[in-house]
């Protein structure tokens, strides 16, 4: 034999790329927990940070491979819907007409009124129309999105670091370890995620922490199955066995070697899951188990609206409807050619 | 009138790698209930000749060239409502691999009778009738129960003659054969050899048949045309190119047949392997692997030359009788 | 073979026993029962006087032990809203969901199937690349935006089509079904297809990937070698072959499609069990739910062994394999 494959070819950045992927994960990891927190930086520029960082990592990700990825109209269609809308969510403080959750904002004189129509006074139109208590349409689907959006990123991201956990110790440690974990995944992937998380939900109360935590339990073992897979067919490659032979720490193979491999089918899946999660999470808050009411998601608003629709009242549920087939389409097409371009030979 | 006439056949199959000329320029001729044997290794471009007659080859490859004159006319320009009219009516095919080319969830009575009802208005029963005495033609015992079966219950050779039937249902004029009876046991295959023979002779049906194998072409075939990337390297009657071949392609293939009368002498095998079709060499396709090669054969392809009665022959040092003797 | 089943039966039992514990604690955490059960304004003694009656004075292992003895009995309680045994009370509500799923069932393969062959016969081409994004459109679209959806077109503005409810029912084998009146039919057309769309989408992919492969195979190549219309060989090579791994891929999905019917169920007022579960939600209807939960496990389990059993016999290898994947 000629030369043991020592160097897997994973996500390959050149060292500028690298490091500036890595200030862009700080950047968006940062401006997101001041956001969350409240503190440093004012929200506006914090939000900037997050977007630009954002766009960073999206095109790092992308690097070398745009011509694969856009090879077809509905990728840019995609891609620039997609990029709206976060940029939607995120600046949707400063975009809105209206603050829907603040009372003093609000008139239930301007209750239940169709597109295009003024409020009482005649100081602001209603693009989209109003809900029962006076509340901006537009304004509402916007904060909606970015609640839809935080929650399903949040918790994907979460069961995402839970499933890999989970997939490579059990890859490595093989054995009864293994069997005992694969058995809960197989056990808890045999029911389907809206039982699962419907039923959880129902023991919890609302909330958003809650239906975060719903949102992980339904979907770590889905992670864990992939990632173990993914781990298991790089474990048996030969690169492996020389790196144990050079005697390099089972930390630094795992994180240097076998992680970097399971990323391009986890980038891949979790864009398709965080689809799956915002639909799951809308038909919980539809059902009513899922976020509050003084944060309503897409799914809330639609669920409101629904009461009107049958009385002609469509604006209430269409609108947040649109938008919530627009992300999640989006979203979806852009993991259909994430897919296509990693290609890391998956199959749904 | 001969029934088939190949012209300066040109197929390409254009992948990403480069234009593949898979056929470059095959012609021959073939009259009714002649044999032809088309000789090749895999790779030579004689099933997609087979493919070509009955515009049958897939994307990415095409016809880009020549003429097939069936029964005079040119097949090139008929509309593809025409062309399914001729398919499996007048032109039948048989494919290599039985296993694979009978539809494993079809009964073979369906899958004969839509064969007939293809192309004929006829009643199912009628259909079925004809599919009945094909069968019994071909050698399949109780042929009237067998109907009902699936493919899997058959064996090889059963699933090869119901192939054949298939081909024979509706009288075709040329049958193009490739490399029927490769995937099957030797006893079967000389028995369906013998068979197709005398199925032709009766009828009177051309036969093309495609194979690797010189044997099966000598008891078989009235003439053979050995091809060699994409381009027919010899033709004759097969009993003139058999004993006497002028290509020393054509001599490496008869080398590697063991046979009667040559016990204890060592086979000879050809040297090298088949070209990559993507990057054939300049001049002679088979220069790397010829051991008459000379510059000339570097420089520049050989054209087609006639070397005696319906023989042609591509070669700059054919072999004379005299050497051919040793 | 037989050890086989076995050990998958005994594994079967075994989430079966996991599956009533982790039911019977979750349940347990959902509110307390009794403020829903009694008016708001009862006396303390009256509070506990119900509390003794249906045993939530007891210690929680007490009740659990009851709830186990009971349950093996075939006893899941009583609903506290309905008055009657839990169990029977599912059973009655179920063929309503069972019928909407298996009609959704129908539906998508009446859609999904001749899209996803169409879709492969012409994959290059942008026929194939249209379907192919729609069925992304499927898989997006939000189950109960597009019942809503269904609603707005075909019954408030087109008037075709009831909007929501059951319509006429007939009894059959002791079950009143809608499927088979005309009626009720009507009523059952827009819920089903709301519940096909997603697995339509699926459908349509699964069909897809299979024509391409069965085109690529030798017996298409065969069929046009015998002058068959591209027609005939789509409609009866192609599709008679893509068709087993479908229904295999449906029959588990049969599961799925019956959770699903929970959202569907509660946006188009459709009296199954799914509707049920949720208004048991919301009125703290502490037995239905355990029973809800209990029975959903217990059709989960059965169809899990069966396409284990049914994968056994297709495929040795699965058996040396001890775990799937």
């Amino acid at each position: 034999m000629s030369a043991v494959e020592t160097t897997p070819p994973p996500v390959d950045l050149g060292k500028r790329w690298r490091i500036t992927s890595r200030m862009a994960g700080v950047a968006v990891a940062a401006s997101l927990s001041m956001l969350l927190s409240g503190v440093g930086l004012p929200p506006l520029v914090s939000r900037i940070i997050l977007l630009v960082g954002l766009i960073v990592l999206a095109a790092a990700l992308l690097k070398g491979k745009y011509r694969k990825f856009f090879s077809g109209p509905s990728a840019y269609v995609a891609t620039a819907s997609l990029l709206l809308l976060v940029v939607l969510a995120i600046f949707a403080t400063e975009l809105s007409p209206q603050n829907p959750y603040d009372l003093r904002q609000l008139d239930i004189m301007d209750g239940r009124l169709p597109p295009g129509s003024t409020t009482f006074d005649g100081s602001m139109t209603f693009h989209l129309g109003t809900d029962e208590q006076g509340r901006d349409i537009l304004s509402g689907i916007l904060y909606g999105l970015r609640v839809s959006l935080s929650v399903s990123i949040a918790a994907t991201l979460a069961a995402m670091a839970i499933g890999v956990v989970v997939g490579i110790y059990s890859a490595w440690a093989g054995g009864r370890i293994e069997t005992i974990l694969m058995r809960i995944v197989d056990f808890q992937l045999s029911f389907p995620s809206i039982l699962v998380a419907l039923m959880l939900m129902a023991a919890f109360g609302r909330g958003l922490d809650k239906i975060v935590i719903a949102l992980i339990i339904v979907q770590w073992a889905y992670y864990a199955r992939t990632v173990r897979g993914t781990a298991l067919s790089e474990t048996r490659k030969e690169y492996i066995d020389a790196a144990r032979g050079l005697g390099l720490p089972d930390w630094r193979i795992v994180f240097g070697h076998l992680l970097p491999n399971c990323i391009p089918p986890l980038i891949v899946i979790s864009t398709v899951q965080v689809a799956n999660t915002i639909v799951l999470e809308s038909s919980l808050s539809f059902l009513g188990v899922g976020v509050p009411i003084t944060q309503p998601s897409l799914g809330l608003l639609i669920a409101n609206g629904y009461g009107y629709m049958l009385s002609g009242q469509y604006w209430m549920s269409m609108y947040p409807g649109v938008a919530l087939l627009a992300i999640v389409a989006s979203i979806n097409m852009v993991g259909d050619r994430l897919r296509d371009t990693l290609n890391p030979r998956l199959t749904r | 009138m001969s029934v088939l006439d190949v012209r300066d056949l040109q197929t390409h199959f254009f992948t990403d790698a480069g234009v593949v000329k898979a056929v470059d320029g095959v012609s021959f001729s073939l009259d009714a209930g002649e044999v032809l044997g088309l000789v090749g290794e895999s790779g030579s471009g004689k099933s997609v000749t087979g493919f070509s007659i009955l515009r049958l080859v897939d994307a990415p490859g095409r016809v880009v060239g020549g003429q097939i004159n069936f029964k005079g006319q040119d097949l090139a320009t008929l509309s593809n409502r025409e062309m399914r009219s001729l398919r499996g009516n007048r032109i039948a095919m048989i494919f290599q691999d039985p296993m694979m080319t009978l539809n494993p969830v079809l009964r073979i009575e369906t899958q004969m009778v839509e064969a007939v009802r293809a192309h004929h208005r006829v009643s199912h029963a009628a259909a079925k009738d004809r599919a009945i005495r094909v069968l019994a033609r071909v050698g399949i015992p109780s042929p009237a129960d067998r109907l009902a079966a699936y493919p899997h219950q058959f064996s090889g050779g059963m699933r090869q003659r119901v192939a054949i039937a298939i081909a024979l249902l509706n009288g075709p004029d040329l049958i193009v054969a490739d490399e029927p009876t490769t995937a099957l046991d030797v006893t079967i295959q000389s028995q369906i050899l013998a068979e197709v023979q005398e199925l032709a002779r009766e009828t009177g049906t051309a036969l093309i048949w495609i194979t690797h194998d010189l044997a099966v072409v000598a008891g078989l075939a009235d003439k053979v045309s050995v091809m060699y990337a994409g381009r027919i390297v010899e033709s004759g009657p097969t009993d003139d190119v058999l004993t006497a071949p002028g290509h020393p392609y054509t001599e490496g293939l008869l080398g590697s047949i063991p046979g009667h009368g040559r016990r204890g002498e060592r086979l000879t095998q050809i040297p090298g392997m088949a070209p990559n079709m993507a990057r054939l060499p300049v001049g002679c396709a088979f220069a790397p692997r010829c051991h008459r090669v000379d510059e000339t054969c570097r420089a520049k392809a050989p054209a087609i030359t006639d070397i005696g009665p319906k023989r042609g022959l591509r070669c700059f040092h054919p072999i004379v009788e005299t050497e051919g003797a040793a | 073979m037989l050890v086989f089943l076995l050990r998958r039966l005994a594994q079967s039992v075994f989430v079966l026993i996991a599956m009533m514990i982790v039911v019977f604690f979750g349940v347990y955490m959902i509110g307390n029962p009794v403020d829903i059960l009694i008016s708001p304004d009862a006396t303390p003694l009256e509070v506990e006087e119900t509390m003794a009656r249906f045993g939530f004075d007891q210690p929680v292992h007490i009740q659990f032990l009851k709830f186990i003895g009971n349950a093996l009995q075939g006893d899941l309680g009583r609903s506290f809203v309905h008055g009657e045994p839990a169990v029977q009370l599912i059973l009655s509500y179920m063929p309503a969901t069972l019928e909407l799923a298996l009609l959704g069932l129908i539906f998508s393969v009446m859609i999904g199937v001749p899209l996803g062959v169409y879709a492969g016969y012409k994959a290059d081409r942008w026929q194939g690349r249209a379907i192919m994004t729609g069925s992304i459109f499927g898989f997006s679209l939000p189950n109960f935006w597009v019942g809503m959806l269904l609603i707005l077109i075909f019954a408030v503005e087109l008037r075709w089509l009831p909007s929501t409810g059951r319509g006429e029912t007939v009894e059959v084998l002791g079950m009143r079904l809608s499927i088979f009146s005309a009626d009720g039919l009507q009523y059952m057309i827009l819920p089903a297809l709301t519940l096909a769309l997603y697995k339509a989408s699926l459908v349509t992919r699964l069909a897809r990937a299979g024509t391409q492969e069965a085109l690529m195979q030798d017996y298409v190549k065969f069929a046009r070698a015998k002058g068959l219309s591209e027609t005939r060989i789509l409609v009866v090579h192609v599709l008679k072959n893509i068709m087993i791994p479908i229904i295999t891929v449906l029959g588990l999905e049969l599961g799925s499609m019956i959770a699903f019917a929970v959202v569907t169920e509660t946006v188009f007022a459709w009296p199954g069990m799914g509707k049920l579960l949720i208004d048991s939600i919301t009125t703290l209807d502490r037995p239905v739910i355990v029973a809800y939960l209990m029975l959903t496990v217990i059709i989960f389990i059965i169809i899990n062994f069966t396409v284990d059993v049914i994968y056994t016999l297709l495929d040795p290898r699965v058996r040396v394999r001890g775990e799937a994947t």
